[in-house]
C-alpha cells in the first residue's frame, strides 16, 4: 500500500515536471530582458506596444465565439448521435479526427477559394473573415470538441437521464437546460479550455484569413527579432487562458445554481 | 374498462420480434408483475406504456384515454430505472421537486410535496445531500419518491432492485410493496426474480420469447403453471414424460410407476405422452394409510439449503427432487438407500407445451 502511494506521488510529481519546467524556463527567460537583472521590463514593452494588446483581444474575442459556436454545434450533435442514432458513432468519431489528418494550410485555402466569390462570398470583408477564422477554429478544435463532450455524456448515461426527465414531463429544451449541459459542466470546461489555448497560439489559419489581427502571427513576429517579449507574450497568454477558464467556471457554476429547481424543506 | 388496457401489442425490432400478441388488462390499484428471463420482451413492454418505445400495433389505453401515440412527457407516468436516474447536478430534494417545477406547481406546494415524499422513504434528513452521497437503497428510494412526486396514474419499475445486495432488495421491496398499497397507485414492476415477483404482486405475467406464458396469481403462477416454461422457470421443479394410461381417471405411468393427476387428461388418449410436474415440496415421505402416487426412490444426495432439505431421489429413470423441512427431529435416510415416498393427484400437474 505504501509503496503503491510513493509510486502515485511519483508519476505526479514526474507530470509537474515534466509540464512546469519548459513553462518556467520561458517565465525565466521573459524576467531577462535587461542584461544581468530580473526585471518584467519585457512585460512593460509588451504592453506599450499597442499591435499586441489589441491581437490579444482580438484573439481572445475569437477564441470565445470558437468555443460558443463549437459548443452549441457539438453538444446537441452528440447527445443526439448517443440518444437516437448510437450506431453512427464511429463515424462521428472518424469525421472528428479528420482535422488531424488533414493540415491547417489546406484547410485555410479549402475556405479562401469556396468563400471567395460564388454564392457566400465572405472574404472581401473584415465580418466575413473572421466568421471563416472562427469556422475554421471550430473545425480545427474538433477532435478536443468532440472527445471532451462525448467523454462527459458517458460518465452520466445521457438516455437514462432523458428518460427520467421525459417520464417528469421535462420537454426536450429543459431536458438539455436543467439536466444535461449542468451535467456536463466540467466537459464543456476541458473542451473549452483546450479550443481557447488552441486560438490563441494557432497560426496558419489566422495568417492567411486576418494577419497581423490575430495573436499566433503578432507573437511569431516579436519572436524574429524580440525574443524576452515574446516569451512575455507566451506567460500572459497562458494566464488569459486560466483566468477566462476560471470565469467560465464560476459563471457556469453561478447559473447552475440560479437555474436548479426549488430545494425541499431545509 | 379496466385502468390500464393494452389491446393486442406488438413490437417488432429490424433482426427480431420484440413482443408479440401482448393483451392486458390492470385494475385501478393493481400492483402487476412482467416476470421472464433476459429478452422475453418485459422491458420493452415497459418501456411501450411509458412511450419510450412505440407499439408496431395495438392500443395503450390508460384510465379511458388512448395514449399509445403520446409522448412520453404528457403521459403523467412515473418511472423507476435500474440505474436510479438520479440526476447528479440536483440535491435529493431538487430530484423529487423537479417534475412538480416542469408543471409549474408553486414554490409552496412543491416544498410540501417534497417534504411529504422525503417522509414517505424515510430520508427526511437527506433533502440538502447529493445522489453520490447515497447509498444505492437510499438512492433508488429517491428515485422512487420523485416518481411518484407527481401523482402519476400508473408507477412503473423497470428491475429497480437488481443493482441493490441481497439483502437490501429484500427490505426494500417489502417498503416499495407497502409504499404501493399505501397511495392505492396502479404499479407494473419488471423483474428477472421470481421470488421478488411471487412477493410483491397482485398478479405476474410471465413473459418468454415475446408471449405471455401466463397471467395469474402469485399462487396460480406457482402451484398451477400452465406451461412447460412457467413450471421451469418459476420455482424449482420434478418434470418428467409420461404415457396416458386413463385419460378420464387421470392414471398416467413414469417407468412403469402408476400415477393419478387431478389435471385435466379427458382430450387425451390413451398411450398418448404427456409431460407432468411436481414441485419438490409437494413429494413427502409416506405416512401410514397413504396410497395414492406412492413410489419409491433411491436416495442420490442430500443438500441441507438452511430452513429446508434436498434429497435427490433416482425413480425409474428420472431423477426426482424432494424438499422437506429442516428440523431436529426429521430423521433422514443415507444415500444409497432406498425410501418410499408420495405425492397427492392435484400435485401432478400436467403440462401443456
Amino acid at each position: 500500500m505504501k509503496k503503491n502511494v510513493f509510486w502515485n506521488w511519483f508519476w505526479i510529481f514526474i507530470s509537474l515536471v515534466y509540464f512546469f519546467i519548459p513553462l518556467y524556463a520561458t517565465f525565466n527567460f521573459s524576467l531577462k530582458a535587461r542584461k544581468g537583472e530580473l526585471s518584467l521590463l519585457a512585460y512593460q514593452q509588451m504592453m506599450e506596444d499597442p499591435r499586441i494588446l489589441r491581437s490579444l483581444i482580438f484573439s481572445t474575442e475569437i477564441g470565445l465565439l470558437t468555443i460558443l459556436l463549437g459548443l452549441l454545434l457539438m453538444v446537441p450533435t452528440v447527445y443526439l448521435v448517443r440518444l437516437k442514432a448510437p450506431r453512427l458513432r464511429p463515424v462521428i468519431e472518424f469525421i472528428s479526427l479528420l482535422p488531424f489528418v488533414i493540415p491547417a494550410i489546406v484547410l485555410v485555402f479549402g475556405l479562401i477559394r469556396t468563400y471567395s466569390g460564388g454564392l457566400l462570398p465572405l472574404t472581401n470583408n473584415y465580418t466575413g473573415l473572421n466568421f471563416l477564422l472562427i469556422a475554421g477554429y471550430v473545425v480545427i478544435g474538433l477532435p478536443y470538441l468532440y472527445r471532451s463532450v462525448d467523454a462527459g455524456m458517458s460518465a452520466i448515461d445521457v438516455v437514462t437521464l432523458t428518460e427520467a426527465a421525459q417520464s417528469l414531463g421535462a420537454s426536450w429544451p429543459t431536458i438539455m437546460l436543467r439536466v444535461i449541459i449542468p451535467n456536463l459542466r466540467s466537459a464543456m470546461l476541458g473542451a473549452a479550455f483546450l479550443t481557447l489555448a488552441i486560438v490563441l497560439g494557432e497560426f496558419t489559419l489566422a495568417t492567411f484569413l486576418v494577419g497581423l489581427k490575430a495573436f499566433g502571427p503578432v507573437i511569431w513576429q516579436v519572436g524574429q527579432n524580440r525574443a524576452y517579449e515574446a516569451s512575455a507574450l507566451v506567460i500572459v497568454s497562458f494566464i488569459i487562458t486560466w483566468v477566462l477558464m476560471g470565469l467560465i467556471n464560476f459563471v457556469g457554476r453561478r447559473g447552475a445554481a440560479d437555474g436548479s429547481v426549488a430545494a425541499g424543506p431545509r | 374498462m379496466s385502468f390500464l388496457v393494452l389491446e393486442d401489442i406488438s413490437k417488432v425490432f429490424p433482426t427480431a420480434v420484440g413482443v408479440e400478441k401482448f393483451d392486458l388488462s390492470v385494475e385501478r390499484g393493481e400492483f402487476i408483475s412482467f416476470l421472464g428471463p433476459s429478452g422475453c420482451g418485459k422491458t420493452t413492454t415497459l418501456r411501450m406504456v411509458a412511450g419510450f418505445e412505440s407499439p408496431t400495433t395495438g392500443r395503450i389505453i390508460l384510465n379511458g384515454e388512448d395514449i399509445t401515440d403520446r409522448p412520453p412527457n404528457q403521459r403523467n407516468v412515473g418511472m423507476v430505472f435500474q440505474s436510479y436516474a438520479l440526476f447528479p447536478n440536483m440535491t435529493v430534494a431538487q430530484n423529487i421537486g423537479f417534475g412538480l417545477k416542469i408543471r409549474k406547481e408553486p414554490e409552496s406546494a412543491i416544498k410540501q410535496r417534497v417534504a411529504e415524499m422525503l417522509a414517505l422513504i424515510h430520508l427526511e434528513q437527506k433533502g440538502n445531500s447529493f445522489p453520490h452521497q447515497l447509498s444505492g437503497g437510499q438512492q433508488q428510494r429517491v428515485a422512487l419518491a420523485r416518481a411518484l412526486a407527481i401523482r402519476p396514474q400508473v408507477l412503473l419499475l423497470d428491475e429497480p432492485l437488481s443493482a441493490l445486495d441481497a439483502k437490501i432488495r429484500v427490505s426494500l421491496r417489502a417498503e416499495i410493496r407497502a409504499i404501493q398499497r399505501q397511495l392505492g397507485i396502479t404499479a407494473i414492476y419488471v423483474t428477472h426474480d421470481q421470488e421478488e415477483a411471487l412477493s410483491i404482486s397482485d398478479r405476474i405475467v410471465v413473459m418468454h420469447e415475446g408471449k405471455i406464458e401466463q397471467v395469474g396469481t402469485p399462487f396460480e403462477i406457482y402451484n398451477f403453471p400452465t406451461t412447460r416454461f412457467v413450471a421451469n422457470f418459476v420455482g424449482s421443479l420434478n418434470t418428467a414424460e409420461v404415457e396416458v394410461m386413463d385419460p378420464s381417471a387421470g392414471i398416467v405411468a413414469m417407468n412403469g410407476i402408476r400415477l393419478t393427476s387431478a389435471s385435466d387428461l379427458k382430450e387425451k388418449r390413451k398411450g398418448d405422452k404427456v409431460m407432468i410436474a411436481i414441485r419438490p415440496e409437494r413429494i413427502g415421505f409416506i405416512a401410514e394409510g397413504e396410497k395414492e402416487n406412492v413410489f419409491d426412490g433411491k436416495v442420490e444426495n442430500i443438500t441441507f439449503l438452511g430452513s429446508v432439505v434436498r434429497i435427490q431421489l433416482r425413480v425409474g429413470g428420472t431423477v426426482f427432487n424432494m424438499d422437506t423441512f429442516n428440523r431436529p427431529s426429521l430423521q433422514l435416510p443415507q444415500t444409497g438407500d432406498t425410501v418410499r415416498v408420495t405425492c397427492s393427484s392435484k400435485a401432478v400437474l400436467v403440462l401443456s407445451e
